[in-house]
């Protein structure tokens, strides 16, 4: 892949998601709007922290009067999974000057990472060109949002029942397409079901600590049934 | 101005999350039993996003055939453990998601 097409391959494989993001985008303005805060406010969140479920949690702590320290440190919780992320993805980005990097750190949200990690996975991307298919996705994505937020800040309450269209199913598709093609031995079954039904359990807990406690369940059970499969493989065959 | 403390505290201790590893990486071999671990990521943190949203979508339990949170989330899963085709098991399950919806609205 040369560079160009490796960045609108980013691009369009991250094309459900992006879709999936325009009611969030376009919620999330609005929210500013009706909660009475400026435009900077929406445009600095989306465009500076770029992170879309801490944004939304910040801007209900802020209209609530919450001390600064408290929103960061709740930010801070909520976006956590990010690190497993960048642990994941790091072998990709090594080679890279570390000016790259802090841009591809930058975009490091849910939807990139899902939309790179399989094809790197599969060889489609590598480290030739691979970054460049991330940058793709990654700015997409940050236009995407942060046009979104002017929208939904400007024109959101014209746009009646935005939560109810169900343009999010298509993230949650893609997402699906994205975890299937791993559920082929026992140890993944086993992250999926057990991180699921954590997150279910938790889904009341503040903060996305639900899903973060989901995740490093899930990865663990992934581990436990591995060396369990591997324990029973190596037992002496009796008879 | 708070806000600006509040803007750029945000974003410290966001980028720092995303870019604490990147930033060293030269210098940081994560140990074989990490990178094991890190394998499961995917399926755990994408499945724990997803399926409260299919199975609970607005926080509440909805586990009718009518919802189209969950049909869309079956045949999403179905085309996906059968076909593998991501753009197939992506078109799939919101062709699905729609036609439940407004075959019950």
């Amino acid at each position: 892949m040369t560079k160009g097409s490796a960045f609108r391959f980013g691009a369009l494989v991250s094309a459900p998601m992006i879709l999936g993001g325009v009611p969030f985008g376009i919620i999330f303005g609005s929210l500013v709007a009706t909660s009475g805060y400026s435009v900077w406010l929406a445009v600095a969140l989306s465009a500076i922290v770029f992170a879309g479920s801490s944004q939304f949690i910040a801007i209900g702590l802020i209209a609530a009067g919450t001390p600064a320290w408290v929103i960061v440190s709740t930010t801070f919780i909520v976006n956590l999974r990010h690190f497993l992320y960048a642990a994941d993805l790091l072998k990709y980005v090594r080679h890279l000057p570390v000016g790259w990097r802090a841009v591809l750190a930058f975009g490091l949200t849910d939807e990139t990472y899902a939309a790179v990690r399989p094809y790197y996975a599969n060889g489609r991307l590598n480290e030739q060109t691979g970054h460049w298919a991330y940058l793709g996705s990654m700015v997409t994505m940050y236009s995407m949002w942060n046009v979104t937020t002017l929208l939904g800040y400007f024109v959101g309450s014209q746009m009646p029942n935005l939560s109810t269209w169900g343009l999010e199913f298509a993230m949650v598709a893609t997402f699906i397409g994205i975890i299937t093609p791993y559920l082929k031995t026992l140890p993944y079954w086993s992250a999926l079901i057990s991180a699921s039904v954590t997150a279910l359990l938790l889904v009341r807990l503040p903060n996305n600590l639900g899903l973060l406690i989901a995740a490093l369940v899930g990865v663990s059970m992934g581990m436990l049934t591995e060396y369990l499969q591997r324990q029973q493989q190596q037992l002496p065959s009796k008879g | 101005m708070e806000l600006v403390w509040v803007i750029v505290g945000m974003f410290i201790v966001t980028f720092g999350v995303r870019f604490v590893l990147y930033a060293r990486a030269e210098k940081v071999f994560l140990p074989p039993w990490i990178e094991q671990a890190l394998r499961f990521v995917p399926v755990s943190v994408l499945g724990a996003i997803v399926v409260p949203m299919v199975l609970m979508p607005n926080k509440e339990w909805d586990l009718s055939l009518t919802s189209p949170w969950l049909v869309g989330g079956i045949v999403a899963f179905a085309l996906g453990l059968i076909r593998q085709q991501p753009l197939l098991t992506i078109i799939g399950g919101v062709v699905a998601f729609f036609l439940t919806k407004y075959l019950v609205a």
